[in-house]
């Protein structure tokens, strides 16, 4: 029986500046920054009270796992904003995007009354989009 | 709903900007009664809004931020002593027991497991990743 989840991947175009909106903009904390080589990291980051979460900072680079055509695709698909990979809570949705809003975070949609809770929309700095909210 | 719709929006943005400033100058002598003149509040009404929001007062906030500043100083190997008045503390002992009710370790305990640790990643770099992306990836082949 699966009993959890432990490690999410987000596929970003620059690992490096992925590294900066995830930790300097979002708040997140790097939980292990591994060198794997000359030209390769591992990069995981958790939300500030989900250490046990691992979101791994996945560049989508020409190698064994992408050859030149998917990457092409991807970077197309991620840029235009095609994947979502998950929704985010806080404790004060109105305060959190007054914050990342004024660190330079673009959001799709402002805090929204729905009927689990306030929702925002944010993308981070390759283009994947997150729900922000705030729940009831 | 527009940004300038939701309730009291220019309170949050006082009430950010206040954290905001505690993010960027923890390493000052901050006044946190300051703090409150800038955003316009009296003391008590900004600790009350302060602690409504991010679940700490000022006070237990910044401090918050100085040992998790201090934390990363040490992850990148510095001295406990230069660790603490880089951060605001005005004490080597205030901040030892402040980091360790914290942190559940002494500043020094804690700076060398992050030493023992960086030398495990640097040496068996594989041991601290999943197996299934060491495989897809062809990291473990020779």
């Amino acid at each position: 029986m699966i009993n959890k989840m432990t490690h999410v991947c987000v596929y970003v175009l620059n690992q490096e500046s992925a590294f900066d909106f995830y930790t300097n903009k979002l708040g997140f904390k790097v939980k292990m920054d591994v060198p794997m080589g000359k030209d390769a990291r591992w990069l995981t980051v958790t939300p500030p009270e989900q250490p046990e979460l691992e979101i791994t900072l996945f560049p989508v680079a020409v190698g064994t796992m992408f050859n030149e055509e998917t990457v092409q695709s991807m970077t197309t698909l991620i840029r235009k904003g095609t994947f979502g990979p998950g929704v985010f809570t806080c404790k004060d949705v109105y305060a959190t995007y007054e914050e990342l809003k004024s660190k330079g975070v673009e959001f799709m949609k402002p805090p929204t009354k729905e009927f689990y809770g306030t929702e925002a929309l944010f993308k981070d700095d390759s283009g994947n989009w997150f729900s922000l909210a705030q729940l009831v | 709903m527009t940004t300038a719709q939701y309730p009291k929006v220019y309170l949050y943005k006082r009430i950010v900007q206040a954290k905001l400033f505690i993010d960027s100058n923890y390493a000052g002598n901050i006044d946190l009664d300051n703090i409150a003149d800038e955003a316009y509040f009296s003391k008590f009404h900004f600790i009350r809004l302060f602690k409504n929001i991010y679940g700490k007062t000022p006070h237990q906030y910044l401090t918050a931020v100085r040992i998790e500043k201090a934390m990363l100083l040490l992850r990148a190997n510095k001295p406990v002593s230069e660790v603490c008045f880089s951060v605001g503390f005005e004490s080597v002992s205030s901040f030892g027991s402040l980091f360790k009710r914290m942190a559940g370790v002494t500043p020094s305990a804690f700076l060398e497991k992050q030493q023992q640790l960086k030398l495990q990643i640097l040496n068996t770099p594989l041991k601290f990743v999943p197996g299934c992306f060491i495989h897809q990836n062809g990291w473990g082949r020779k």
